[in-house]
């Protein structure tokens, strides 16, 4: 991933507009966080593959950046994204959040269909 | 009975990390050495360093990096269960406990490594340790093979005491640093870490020794 270009990013999001896209979103401080300190607890949450519609987006900031999308009844948010898949296109846009020692905290990613689901089951 | 080894963890590197050397002598002696792995680790939130993947290559390349992984530490049977890397606790209990114990009943361990339940931090390690307990309960305690569990929770010496197996893995340590090298992903930061202070003590405690509970049944 490299440092998030939002004028690029802001383009691809007006891609997803007004259309049924599949959204992931996540955050983590990580299983592990509970052994660094008694009073610290692993906080974290994703959702993958679950299907929105938004009308607007935008991205901002100065780095971190911030999105938010506003649906018919409600928004999606996210913040502390320093990477983007330059790679993305406007059928899928891949954006996270690193800490300073390359760890994720963060994704947020968009796509026209689902995202991957490769298990490693042997067939 | 023919020894046979059986490795059941969720994550790749779960392995290498907490019993990679013991696996390396156990390969050396001729056993040869099964190891069910739960997940692709694909919520892993390290990507390597400097940070090579993204949320949807992850499994991809964790699972070549496992496949590498098992070469230097002389897995030759390696069986992927398919569950997502956070999810294993939610899943069908007992359809996982019935994997585990076809396999075992298939290959007929002798000795089988897995998480303590209770003392392994990660609900995944969790889940794993519990079902495989249960698929080893199925078998009368007789025929058990011997069951070693890994514990690193942070109150594990103080409920547990000192782990009753200690092994020393200094005349392997080479080769289980390069299965750590394989998982790079989820080491380079560490190994980076390594180079500025090779005293690190992070890393020389996976290259000395390794340590488990030879667990107790309770269920006959």
């Amino acid at each position: 991933m490299q440092p998030i270009s939002p004028e690029k990013v802001q383009l691809l999001l007006e891609q997803f507009f007004n259309r049924d896209v599949y959204l992931h979103l996540e955050t983590t401080n990580g299983s592990y966080a509970v052994l660094r300190g008694e009073k610290t607890i692993s906080v974290g949450s994703f959702v993958r593959n679950v299907v929105v519609r938004f009308e607007r987006g935008m991205i901002t900031g100065n780095g971190p950046y911030r999105v938010g999308l506003k649906m018919e009844h409600g928004w999606i948010y996210a913040e502390g994204l320093t990477d983007w898949e330059p790679d993305s296109t406007q059928n899928g846009l891949l954006l996270a959040g690193h800490d300073e020692e390359g760890r994720l905290m963060i994704a947020f990613q968009l796509s026209v269909t689902p995202f991957g689901t490769e298990s490693g089951e042997q067939e | 009975m023919k020894p046979h080894v059986l490795l059941v963890f969720p994550h790749p590197d779960d392995e290498t990390f907490g019993l990679g050397g013991s696996i390396i002598l156990h390969a050396q002696a001729g056993t040869p050495i099964t190891y069910l792995c739960g997940t692709l680790g694909e919520m892993g939130r390290q990507m390597g360093s400097p940070i090579t993947a993204n949320r949807e290559t992850l499994p991809h390349i964790r699972k070549q990096e496992l496949q590498e992984a098992c070469k230097h530490l002389g897995i030759s049977d390696l069986r992927l269960m398919g569950y997502h890397d956070k999810t294993v606790e939610f899943e069908d209990r007992q359809a996982m406990v019935d994997r585990i114990f076809q396999v075992v009943q298939e290959i007929q361990p002798t000795i089988v490594y897995t998480y303590y339940p209770g003392h392994s931090v990660h609900p995944d390690h969790e889940a794993m340790a519990e079902a495989t307990i249960e698929a080893l309960e199925r078998i009368p305690i007789e025929n058990r093979p011997v069951l070693y569990c890994l514990a690193f929770s942070s109150n594990h010496l103080e409920v547990l005491g000192q782990p009753d197996v200690v092994v020393d893995i200094s005349s392997v340590a080479e080769r289980k640093m390069n299965a750590i090298k394989a998982h790079y992903t989820q080491s380079a930061k560490m190994l980076e870490r390594y180079e500025d202070d090779r005293q690190h003590a992070e890393l020389r405690h996976f290259l000395e020794a390794e340590r488990y509970y030879t667990y107790r049944w309770t269920k006959a």
